[in-house]
Order: structure tokens, then C-alpha cells, then sequence
């Protein structure tokens, strides 16, 4: 056996008689070999006793190589182990997918706003498929796009309506008074926290732009009364606006809810119109000449009922002395009624200089 | 005696030194102010659910009657603050901006505003929970300004005991000085009602912490309570945030309220001296609260002072009582560190209201101060009371991570003392911050509540 001949004679070894041992051999004379350099020690050994396993630098290169052929055999069989079980897990747990999601997906805008209603685009692709959803429920995208996804599925596109966020106020500042200076942090949510703003009317826009900043469609643009505006094209009724406003003051509509109340002050009459030029001072016109349930005052306020909306018209909106009801037009936008107080005002108004104390120390 | 109090003895060691402004109020004594010509007593004064009015439109009552009803175990009684007339219960500006239901009583000119109400109780005989029961129905909260109801305080969880009451007459407030000249002239009072809340929750020994640049009331309470050794008055270097009930355990007896917990976790009961002489005053007699000494201070006035409000009086009827210069800017509810600016003047004083500081358009600086960014100087760090980050938390509130902020951060530990923006040399207003934050994840979870019981 080459091996014990390895640990018996060193110095044949090292002069290289008998290298060609099989690899079996090898490894079984590894533990004798490394014994057999301690006992003979070789310089290097001396110096580095902690090395005993390592092949010795003298001996013949013919051992090293074994070693690397058993380094490498080791590692190639830990990869045949580990492909095998890849490839095992593969089969055993793969699971079905249509592959017209991935397809449909990329047909989406890629948004993930969550205007359908689904977790994201990924989501609402698996239902269209599926056939749950109707591929029109996707707001973003363009009329074409969604033809292409059901014509692509075989399916009906959906005559889903769209929908937009609607704001709840028109109180910008050249109609709309302060009762206080605002300055701090200029976010629409710092500002509600420190006595609700300066806002008088404490249902109403504070007009620092929260909106437009969360906005991810450029749909909100802040108008020159620091009043946002909702472009209705841009507009997918993702909902981020109306988590943000500190007032609640956006709701989502479907756009042919044209009949719309621009206020949310409950404040009875003169005190709305107190505090601002264009709230609903709850005088019941506009239910008077609404069809009968569309328009009921509620809480000082007038509401539609919009499960009555085939009923709507700007007929209502005609008497309302502030402008508060108005008719929005797809085109034009929305439209206050002929007797609806003219503002002619451009410049923001003055802080309420009245709501400052008249000093009578006595 | 610790090390604690070897190494640089009994004071805070985070927070800031403030100039106390004190001196304005601090020496003179209190004063009634006149009833205003309309009261507006808000149904919800205090933390908890608003209270219930009892009373109609045009209704007579005297004073000190109840004219709301406690609305469920965390709520409480308001009574009313004068004889006269309820005009209307419609809802009236607020301090949180909002307009919130309230009662609307016109005082009689000519009546003599005596307390009628009210019969005399032996407290010797109540036992605890009769006591609750009682503190409930004198309608006292927290005077210190979080208005928290007192009896729900005073009951203890299953299971749970305090050990020491901690009357807290600290005051760490700048220009406050409502809880001193309580201590000063009402020192047996104090006394009693601490007595009261001690035995109420079953406490053996109280100790009053009083901040040291306030000795004379040191000296008032020390007198009343002559040989008595129940209770201990302890002077504690003067430091804001002091007051904060977390400082004041730390500091007296070396207790560290879990984060997330209250004082009662660790045994310890926490009243504010304005709250206990309330209550020492009115439990005995079972009347109920009506009024509350606010500090109407501020370089716009003519006369500050000490001021026995009614509570509904409206701000404006307040500061012109006080002399106020016709250059008014800004208006304080309670002191500046913590306190809110009032929206409007029409905002009527509440329970929770410890003082009211008017500036005039001189002495603050009207414009927005503009906002640096931050340079790391960790002044904010140094200064946190509770050894938060204000500065990521700062950071993270601009990026919009509210959910990490509370997580990771304990953002919900902070009470919103003020030292981190007081200290910060770039203006960065991270108290605003940070009560965004909270809101905003408090907002968050209710939306999850909701999506999860959809």
C-alpha cells in the first residue's frame, strides 16, 4: 500500500519514487502522511505546526492534485444535489398561470393607483383575466388601451364611467375670510392641527396645496385664490387627494354627477356668509326647484341625492344667491347660476380685522 | 442617597433652560375676573367622550348647578359657571378650530352669583369608590392643561397599586404662574385634596414637587403641613420640561415609566397641585367645578394677573378684562412651549386652559421664519427629554415615513414638549412634524380598522 510506504518512508517521498498512488489510496494515507512530515521535520513544518494537514511543499505535485480533484468533485456534487432538488421543487410545486396576465399587464399604465379598487395593476390584470372585472374599470387608461386588452382577452371592454375627485369648497381667499395668520410648517395638515387653521370657515380649504403635492397625475393645479383645481382628463379617481385633505373636503364622483355642492359649511346662514362670500346658506332654493328628493337640506347644508342624478339639471342651481350649487360642465366646467352674487374681486381678502380685540382696559 | 443624586443631584438632566417670564404674574395675587356678558361652556372640556346637557333653551339656573351630564365612565359633569339664562346650546369656535356643541349661558347682571348648590359631604367616611364617584361629579380634570378626567385616574385596573401620589406643582411653563399662586394661597387646600386622591387610590405617602425658583410657595406648604409626615414638599431644580409627569417621576424618585405606559405602571399617581386644591375645595362642599385660576400674562397687556375664571368666559372678554393693547398679534392657550395659538378670540376658557399670553405685533416676529436644513448638530438630541431622535425623526417626517417613525423610532413617546424646535438653530418646526405624524398615523389605522371590519 503507498500509503503505509508514505508513512514509513519519508525521505522516498520526498524524493518522489511513489507518487502514483490511486485516489482511494490517497485519501486513506492522508492522516499518515500528515503524521509521518511532523516525525520528519521538514523545515517548513517546524515553522508551522499548526499547517500538519496541509500536503507539504516538497511533496510531489502528483498529491496536490488529487486534492483538487477531490476539492472538485466535492463541490460538483453538492451542485448535482442542490440542481436535483431545484429541479424536483420546480416540478412539484409549479403552479399554472395564465400567461395573458403578464400580457394584460403590460398593457396597463403601470400606475398601481389603486383607482379600481385592486392592489395594483398586477392585481387588477389577474381579474380582468379572470373575468371578474370588465378591462374598462382601469381609469388611466386611454380608451384605446382598453380596447386592446379586450380585444386581446375576447371580451366586452366595459362601459365603465368615469370617475373623478370633486373638491367641496370654493372658498378661495378673494371670497373666502381669515380669521387668523397662518404661518408655520406649509402643509395643509400642519396647519389644521394648530386651531384649524386661519380659515373662518373651519370646514374649509386652507389652501396650502397638500393636494397638488400628493397628486401623482398632475390633475391638481392650485388656482390663483389658492383653490385647487381638478383637470378632469388627468383625473383617475386614485383617491390620494381625498386621504390627504386635513378638512375631508374631496370626494370621488363619477362625472356625470354634474349637479354638485360646492360647500361643506354647517354653519347657519349668515354665519356662512359671514365667513365666506360663496357658502350654502342653506335657503333652500335649490330644493325648492329641484325634482321632487333630489336636493334636501340637510344640517344647514343642501345635498344631492345622487341616486336621483337622472333627474338632475342646472335648473336648481338657477336661484342659488351664492353661487355655492353650481353645474359642471364637461367642457366649460362648473357654472354658477344667474343669480349667483358676481365676484368681481381679484385680490386675497384682508385677516377679518373685526376678530382683532378693541382695547377698553378700564 | 444614589449616585443620581451625588452627580449633579436632583435635576433634569436633558431639556432646556427657558427665560421663565414669571415675574410678570408671579407676585401678584389671584383675582376674580368679571363675568362677560355671554358665557359659552363647550359640552366637551376635557378628554373623553362630551358631556350630555341636561338643561333647555331659556332655561333659569344658578350657579354651580349641573347643566351636562357625564356621557359613560370617561367623561364628566359641567356645571354652571354663573346664574342666569341658557341661551342656546349651538356649537361655538373652539380651541381646535373646529366648532363643537356648546351651551350658551347669559350671567344675570344683578344677581348675586352665590354658589348655592351643593350639600356638605364627610370625605372621613367615603370610602374609595364612593370617592370616585364623588371626584366624577365635581366635574374636576387635569387643570394642568390635558384635562384628563381626574376619577379615571384615581381607578386602578385589577390588580394594579400605586404607592405615592406626586402632586405636581413644578410649573415649567414660561409666564405660568397659576399652579404658584395656587400653592401660595391655597397651600391647605392642596393639601386636602392631595389627601383626598391618596386615599382614594390607596396611596400611603405623597410628596409635592415644586420647582426652585418658586420657594414661597415651598415655604406656604411647608407651614400647612406643619408636623404632618404623610406628605413631603421637595424643591427640584428648575427646568423645563420639568412638569412633564415622566421628568417628575424620574427626577423625585427615580422611576422610569415604560414606554407606551403610564405613571400607575410603576406605582406612582400624578396630580397637578391646581387639580387637587379644586378638588380639596369642592369635594367637601360636592359642588362642582365652575371656574379655574388662568394666568392672563403677555407683554400686550396692561394687567396681567392671576385670574379666577369663569369657565365659557370667550378669550376676547378675557384679555380686554387684562388691558389689552390694540397691536394684539398672537394668543397663546396655556404656556408657549406646548400651547396652541387660538384661531379666534371667541374661543371660550376651558378646563384645560392654564393661561392665556398675548403678544403684540412687537414683540413676535410676524413673518414665517424660514426653514434650514438640517446640519446634524444633534442640539435637539441633547435636548429631548425622553432621549428620542428628534433629528431622524425630523428627517423621516419630510420623507413621509410616518410608519417608521413609530415603529422603530417611538414617536409615540414624545409629549410634544417643544425643546427639540425650541433648541434648533435651523428652525425646523419638528413638533409640527411630528403631530403630523401622528395624525397621520393615527388616520392610517383607523383607515385599517375600517378596511379590516369591511
Amino acid at each position: 500500500m503507498c500509503g503505509k510506504e508514505l508513512a514509513l518512508a519519508p525521505e522516498a517521498r520526498i524524493a518522489g519514487e511513489t507518487l502514483h498512488c490511486k485516489l482511494a489510496d490517497s485519501i486513506a494515507g492522508l492522516p499518515q502522511m500528515a503524521q509521518a512530515r511532523r516525525e520528519s521535520g521538514l523545515g517548513v513544518w517546524g515553522k508551522y505546526p499548526y499547517l500538519w494537514w496541509l500536503p507539504h511543499p516538497e511533496l510531489s505535485k502528483g498529491i496536490r492534485m488529487f486534492e483538487y480533484v477531490i476539492a472538485g468533485g466535492l463541490m460538483a456534487a453538492i451542485g448535482a444535489v442542490l440542481a436535483a432538488i431545484l429541479a424536483f421543487a420546480g416540478k412539484k410545486l409549479y403552479v399554472y398561470e395564465d400567461p395573458r396576465i403578464d400580457e394584460v399587464e403590460s398593457m396597463l399604465p403601470s400606475a398601481n393607483c389603486g383607482a379600481c379598487g385592486q392592489a395594483g395593476c398586477r392585481a387588477f390584470a389577474e381579474k380582468v383575466v379572470q373575468g371578474e372585472l370588465a378591462p374598462g374599470k382601469c381609469t388611466v387608461s386611454t380608451p384605446g388601451g382598453i380596447i386592446a386588452i379586450a380585444n386581446y382577452l375576447g371580451v366586452a371592454a366595459g362601459a365603465e364611467e368615469k370617475r373623478v375627485a370633486r373638491l367641496a369648497c370654493a372658498g378661495g381667499n378673494h371670497v373666502a375670510r381669515n380669521r387668523a395668520h397662518y404661518s408655520g410648517l406649509d402643509t395643509c395638515r400642519a396647519a389644521a392641527l394648530i386651531s384649524g387653521g386661519g380659515k373662518n370657515c373651519s370646514w374649509g380649504c386652507l389652501g396650502l396645496a397638500d393636494c397638488e403635492r400628493v397628486c401623482d397625475f398632475d390633475a391638481i393645479h392650485m388656482d390663483p385664490h389658492g383653490l385647487p383645481v381638478v383637470s378632469e382628463a388627468k383625473c383617475t379617481a386614485c383617491g390620494d387627494c381625498v386621504e390627504v385633505c386635513p378638512k375631508g373636503l374631496f370626494s370621488i364622483h363619477v362625472v356625470s354627477h354634474r349637479l354638485w355642492v360646492a360647500c361643506k359649511n354647517l354653519a347657519n346662514g349668515e354665519e356662512a356668509e359671514a365667513s365666506c362670500e360663496v357658502a350654502c346658506t342653506a335657503c333652500g332654493r335649490c330644493a325648492a326647484d329641484a325634482p321632487e328628493g333630489l336636493i334636501r337640506i340637510v344640517n344647514n347644508l343642501a345635498v344631492v341625492d345622487y341616486s336621483k342624478n337622472r333627474l338632475a339639471s342646472d335648473v336648481p342651481i338657477q336661484r342659488c344667491p351664492t353661487g355655492a350649487i353650481v353645474w359642471i360642465d364637461a367642457e366649460k366646467g362648473p357654472a354658477k347660476g344667474i343669480e349667483a352674487k358676481k365676484i368681481t374681486r381679484k385680490s386675497p381678502l384682508p385677516v377679518e380685522p373685526a376678530d382683532l380685540p378693541v382695547s377698553t382696559p378700564r | 442617597m444614589g449616585l443620581r443624586d451625588l452627580f449633579g443631584g436632583k435635576a433634569l438632566r436633558r431639556g432646556v433652560h427657558v427665560p421663565d417670564c414669571k415675574d410678570l404674574t408671579g407676585r401678584l395675587p389671584i383675582r376674580r375676573l368679571p363675568f362677560a356678558p355671554m358665557l359659552v361652556v363647550p359640552l366637551s372640556q376635557h378628554a373623553g367622550a362630551p358631556a350630555i346637557p341636561i338643561v333647555r333653551e331659556g332655561q333659569e339656573v344658578v350657579r354651580g348647578e349641573p347643566i351636562a351630564k357625564a356621557n359613560g365612565f370617561v367623561s364628566v359633569p359641567m356645571h354652571a359657571p354663573a346664574t342666569g339664562q341658557i341661551e342656546r346650546i349651538a356649537p361655538a369656535p373652539s380651541a381646535k378650530g373646529d366648532l363643537a356643541p356648546a351651551i350658551y349661558l347669559k350671567p344675570w347682571p344683578s344677581a348675586s352669583q352665590e354658589i348655592l348648590y351643593g350639600a356638605p359631604q364627610d370625605i372621613e367616611r367615603m370610602s374609595p369608590a364612593e370617592i370616585i364617584a364623588a371626584v366624577q361629579e365635581t366635574g374636576v380634570v387635569g387643570l394642568g392643561g390635558a384635562a384628563f378626567p381626574t376619577h379615571v385616574k384615581l381607578k386602578l385596573p385589577e390588580g394594579r397599586k400605586v404607592d405615592t401620589v406626586l402632586v405636581n406643582g413644578c410649573e415649567c411653563e414660561p409666564y405660568l404662574t397659576t399652579d404658584h399662586r395656587v400653592m401660595v394661597e391655597q397651600p391647605k387646600e392642596v393639601l386636602h385634596g392631595a389627601r383626598i386622591v391618596m386615599k382614594a387610590i390607596g396611596a400611603g405617602r405623597g410628596i409635592i414637587g415644586v420647582e426652585d425658583n418658586k420657594m414661597d410657595a415651598v415655604e406656604a406648604l411647608r407651614t400647612a403641613l406643619g408636623a404632618a409626615t404623610d406628605i413631603a414638599v421637595e424643591a427640584v431644580p428648575a427646568k423645563y420640561p420639568q412638569g412633564a409627569e415622566k421628568m417628575l417621576i424620574r427626577v423625585l424618585l427615580g422611576r422610569e415609566v415604560p414606554s407606551g405606559g403610564l405613571p400607575s405602571d410603576i406605582g406612582v399617581g400624578v396630580f397637578n397641585v391646581a387639580t387637587l386644591a379644586q378638588l380639596g375645595e369642592l369635594l367637601p362642599r360636592r359642588q362642582g367645578l365652575i371656574e379655574r385660576v388662568v394666568t392672563i400674562t403677555g407683554p400686550a397687556l396692561a394687567k396681567p394677573g392671576n385670574y379666577l375664571t369663569a369657565l365659557g368666559t370667550p378669550l376676547r372678554w378675557a384679555l380686554e378684562q387684562a388691558g389689552c393693547k390694540e397691536d394684539l398679534a398672537s394668543v397663546i392657550l396655556g404656556g408657549p412651549m406646548m400651547g396652541p395659538a387660538a384661531g379666534s378670540l371667541e374661543v371660550p376658557v376651558t378646563k384645560g386652559v392654564t393661561g392665556i399670553v398675548a403678544f403684540g405685533r412687537h414683540d413676535v416676529n410676524g413673518r414665517p421664519r424660514r426653514i434650514y436644513p438640517c446640519i446634524r448638530c444633534g442640539a435637539c438630541v441633547d435636548a429631548c427629554p425622553l432621549h428620542l431622535n428628534p433629528s431622524r425623526l425630523g428627517t423621516l417626517a419630510r420623507k413621509e415615513r410616518y410608519e417608521e417613525m413609530e415603529t422603530d423610532f417611538h414617536l409615540n413617546d414624545c409629549f410634544e414638549c417643544g425643546c427639540c424646535s425650541y433648541v434648533c438653530p435651523s428652525n425646523i418646526p419638528l413638533v409640527q412634524y411630528f403631530r403630523v405624524s401622528k395624525q397621520m398615523n393615527r388616520e392610517r389605522k383607523a383607515r385599517e380598522r375600517a378596511g379590516a371590519n369591511a
